[in-house]
């Protein structure tokens, strides 16, 4: 529908000006920055997900193979890694609750609930289940 | 106080340059002009060759929307002292193929507003004799989304416009989301096809810059998730129950 | 316009993900990757860990999560890319890396959370 408004309103002027994006449209912006910064964490969810993996393979496999694989995370590239990690999904978690109560619209008696009361329920799971979880792993 | 700022204004004539330029002005700094004071005194005073819109002055026709120093922005609704001491830098809204000086060729999203039918859509034979009838809660369920005033400033802020202009955009999809919720509307079937297509909600990736940009508060990525998540109940539905309904 | 039938079914999928996701990675990433490396917490024992992953209810919330974090991350790389670095034109390639890659993950998770502790 929009190429047929690239010659409409000038006659015979020369074509209106286009402004192209950039490759990089992302980095000159602070907001825009963070949004593509908040897409990429994605990559270390998968990440997260191989790691996960390895470490099943390595309980299931035996007491050796689990020692093995804690040795194997003490290494200083797969801390850093880790690290780095730990850190998108971080902001994947914050911006992902900080989000939802703009997509969720929750009533209660025909009442719109105010959205910070969404953002904090949230908040409040993540707390929850981060301690179950803590509490399930060490024991 | 200094009692003048720099504006820097893009200019493109496109009989004489192939690419816009940006032209200094120096205007009187006063503390009750806005941007749109600024032009206006160029255009009076200084260069009547300046090309740009506006109507009302106050924030409700939508007309004067551009860029000011890379944000946009309602030109009658941000004031020059919040620059100063300037420079203060104003350009066309971003992502609309510009015309003349700072005027932007509106004709893609003025289609798009009507792909989305955004008006009451009965399926009754007969019209009523009286009005249809609303509660305030009613009213309340739409009511942000109708404070639009198609100023296009989400447009101009949405990258994923930007990258493909094809994408409905967040403005004709708070409209939409704005009839379907509508208790008198008996539509949003029919605006389905427009909204779920390829080019509709699924192109956003919830930059979440349209609802930064809007001077109304109209919030246009909320309604968009909000439809997703509509949409796509609607699918799971129709595979649950590929008879039923729609 | 052609009607999407598939699009709405791979967003549900990425925003279960992304919240699954948002519960349960950082606790366990802060955890295995770096308090316990870093010696801050003491490691759990291999028996005991053993025992958690071999209890069903274990294995399908950590099946779950692998699946739908695989799914959320291949929606949001595919537009990533799309959008970020303007590869859309590619988008045959990107969509068959980045679903394959989740269902190939998926398939290694089945195999060892689902089939190999039973």
């Amino acid at each position: 529908m929009s190429d047929t408004t690239a010659t409409s309103h000038v006659g015979n002027q020369p074509r209106p000006y286009r402004r192209r994006v950039p490759i990089l449209w992302w980095v000159r912006r602070r907001s825009y920055l963070l949004f593509v910064a908040r897409e990429v964490s994605s990559v270390f969810v998968a990440w997260f997900v191989v790691f996960l993996l390895l470490l099943v393979r390595a309980v299931l496999s035996g007491e050796d193979a689990y020692r093995r694989f804690l040795d194997w995370t003490a290494n200083p590239f797969v801390l850093a890694l880790n690290v780095v990690a730990l850190l998108f999904v971080l902001l994947h978690a914050v911006t992902w609750f900080n989000l939802a109560p703009q997509a969720m619209v929750v009533k209660v008696r025909g009442r719109r609930l105010p959205p910070v009361l969404i953002a904090a329920a949230h908040f409040g799971a993540w707390a929850v289940v981060s301690a179950v979880v803590a509490w399930i792993v060490l024991g | 106080m200094a009692r003048s700022i720099t504006m820097q204004v893009a200019r493109y004539r496109p009989d004489r340059e192939a690419e816009p330029t940006m032209q200094s002005y120096d205007v009187p700094l006063r503390k009750d002009w806005a941007i749109l004071d600024g032009l206006n005194h160029i255009k009076d005073e200084l260069d009547g060759t300046l090309s740009y819109r506006w109507s009302c002055r106050m924030g409700i026709c939508g007309s004067c929307g551009m860029t000011v120093n890379g944000e946009p922005k309602l030109t009658c609704a941000t004031f020059l002292t919040d620059y100063a001491p300037g420079p203060v830098r104003v350009e066309p809204l971003r992502n609309f193929p510009v015309v003349r000086d700072l005027v932007v060729d509106i004709g893609d999203f003025m289609a798009k507003l009507s792909v989305v039918q955004p008006w009451i859509i009965r399926k009754d034979e007969e019209t009523p004799d009286g009005e249809y009838l609303q509660t305030p809660a009613e009213l309340e369920d739409y009511k942000q989304f109708s404070m639009c005033i198609n100023c296009m400033l989400c447009y101009s802020a949405c990258p994923i416009y930007g990258l493909n202009e094809h994408f409905l955009g967040p403005a004709a999809i708070a409209l939409a989301q704005r009839y379907n919720l509508d208790s008198r509307d008996q539509g949003s079937a029919d605006r389905m096809d427009a909204l779920s297509a390829s080019t509709g909600v699924w192109d956003c990736t919830y930059v979440g810059e349209c609802s930064t940009a809007c001077p109304k508060n109209v919030d246009p990525a909320g309604a968009i998730q909000r439809y997703k998540l509509t949409a796509a109940t609607e699918t799971l539905k129709s595979f649950l129950m590929p008879r039923g309904g729609r | 316009m052609p009607k999407q039938r598939i699009a709405p079914i791979l967003w549900l999928l990425f925003s279960a993900g992304g919240i699954v996701a948002a519960l349960m990675i950082p606790v366990l990433l802060a955890l295995f990757g770096v308090l316990f490396p870093l010696e801050l917490v003491a490691p759990p024992d291999h028996a005991h860990l053993l025992a958690v992953i071999r209890h069903p209810l274990t294995r399908l919330v950590l099946f779950g999560t692998c699946v739908l974090a695989l799914f959320h991350w291949a929606h949001r790389f595919k537009y990533t890319l799309y959008d970020g670095l303007q590869l859309k034109g590619l988008h045959t390639a990107i969509n068959t890396f980045a679903y394959g890659g989740a269902l190939l993950g998926s398939a290694v998770a089945a195999y060892l959370l689902l089939l190999l502790p039973a």
